[in-house]
C-alpha cells in the first residue's frame, strides 16, 4: 500500500515540477507548483511528519502561492518563448549540467556507506512528527533559530512593503477628493493609505516633483 | 519503502529546479524554480529525519520553509517594483542593480 501511494505521489510531484518549467504562461506554472507542493505534502505524510505536511499545505500551497497568483495577475503573465535567446549552446550546456548533477547526486545516494539509506527507516515511535513534539523542540532546543526566523519574517515583510510601495502618491483629482465615512469620525492626517503616500499633503501644497 | 527512493526523487526535483533556473527568463518562473529546489532539500531533510527517527530534521525543514517565504516576499516585491518602473521583466535584460 505504501509503495502504491509513494509512486502515485512521486509521479505527481515530478510531473508538477516538470510542469513548472515546461509551461509558457507563468500563471500555469504557479498552478503546477501548487500540484507539486500538495504531492510533496503527501510524501511528507508517508514519511510520518504530519506537522510539516500540514504546514506545507496551509502555508505554502495556501498562502505563498496566493501571493504568487496575485503578483502574476498584477504583472500580467504573458505567454513568452520558453527558451532563452542566448542560443542553442547555452541550452545544451544547461541540459548537460542538470543531467550531470542528477547522476552525481544519484551516485552519492545509492553508493553511500550509510546502511540506513536502504532500510525502511527507524522504528516508528508514537508521537514522532506530531505537532506536540515539534512544538516542544521549537521551544526548547531550537528556541534561538525560532526567534531568528520570526525576526527574518518581520524584516522580509518590511522590506517587501518598502520595495513595492507606491512612490508617486495619488495623482488624479478623483483620487485626491475621494471621501469615505471614516473621514468624518477621525481627525485629519491620522493614517490612511492615501496620506501615507502623500495624498493629504498634496491637497494643501503641491509637493515638489519627486524623482522617480 | 526504502529511504533511497525518497532521496532519488528529491535529487530529481532539485535537478529540474536547477535546469529551470538556468533556462527560463521570466524572474517569476525563476523564483518558482528556486522554490522547487528548496522543496527538494526539504524532502531530503525529512527523509533523513525519518531514517534516523529524530525530529530535528523536521525543524530544519520548517526553518527552510520560513526562509523560502521571506525570499518569495522580497523577490515578488522586487518584481512589482520593476513593473512599476517599466523595466523589462526579463532576467537577461537586467544587468545592473542601481535603480
Amino acid at each position: 500500500m505504501a509503495e502504491v501511494l509513494f509512486f502515485i505521489t512521486a509521479i505527481g510531484a515530478i510531473t508538477g515540477a516538470v510542469g513548472v518549467i515546461a509551461v509558457r504562461n507563468p500563471f500555469y506554472s504557479v498552478l503546477a507548483l501548487v500540484c507539486h507542493l500538495i504531492s510533496l505534502a503527501m510524501l511528507f505524510l508517508l514519511l510520518r511528519s504530519e506537522f510539516v505536511a500540514a504546514a506545507q499545505v496551509i502555508v505554502y500551497a495556501g498562502a505563498v502561492m496566493v501571493l504568487y497568483v496575485f503578483v502574476v495577475s498584477y504583472v500580467g503573465g504573458s505567454d513568452e518563448p520558453i527558451s532563452a535567446n542566448t542560443g542553442r549552446g547555452f541550452k545544451l550546456a544547461s541540459v548537460a549540467f542538470a543531467l550531470a548533477l542528477f547522476v552525481e547526486l544519484s551516485i552519492a545516494i545509492l553508493g553511500t556507506g550509510l546502511q540506513a539509506v536502504s532500510s525502511q527507516g527507524a522504528p516508528y515511535v508514537a508521537g514522532f512528527g506530531s505537532p506536540a513534539e515539534i512544538g516542544k523542540l521549537l521551544l526548547t532546543d531550537y528556541l534561538l533559530p525560532f526567534e531568528v526566523a520570526s525576526f527574518l519574517l518581520l524584516i522580509a515583510a518590511v522590506g517587501a512593503v518598502t520595495l513595492a510601495r507606491r512612490r508617486g502618491g495619488l495623482e488624479t483629482p478623483e483620487e485626491l477628493s475621494r471621501l469615505s465615512v471614516l473621514d468624518i469620525t477621525r481627525p485629519k492626517i491620522t493614517g490612511t493609505m492615501a496620506e501615507g503616500v502623500g495624498g493629504a499633503r498634496r491637497l494643501e501644497a503641491p509637493a515638489p516633483e519627486e524623482v522617480v | 519503502m526504502d529511504m533511497s527512493w525518497f532521496l532519488v526523487v528529491s535529487a530529481l526535483i532539485f535537478c529540474i529546479g536547477a535546469f529551470g533556473v538556468l533556462t527560463r527568463r521570466n524572474p517569476l518562473v525563476v523564483l518558482l524554480c528556486l522554490e522547487l529546489m528548496l522543496n527538494a532539500a526539504n524532502l531530503a531533510l525529512i527523509a533523513f529525519s525519518r531514517m534516523h527517527g529524530n525530529s530535528d530534521g523536521q525543524i530544519f525543514a520548517i526553518i527552510v520553509m520560513v526562509v523560502a517565504a521571506c525570499e518569495v516576499t522580497v523577490g515578488l516585491g522586487v518584481i512589482v517594483a520593476m513593473y512599476r518602473r517599466r523595466v523589462p521583466i526579463d532576467v537577461d535584460e537586467l544587468r545592473e542593480l542601481q535603480g
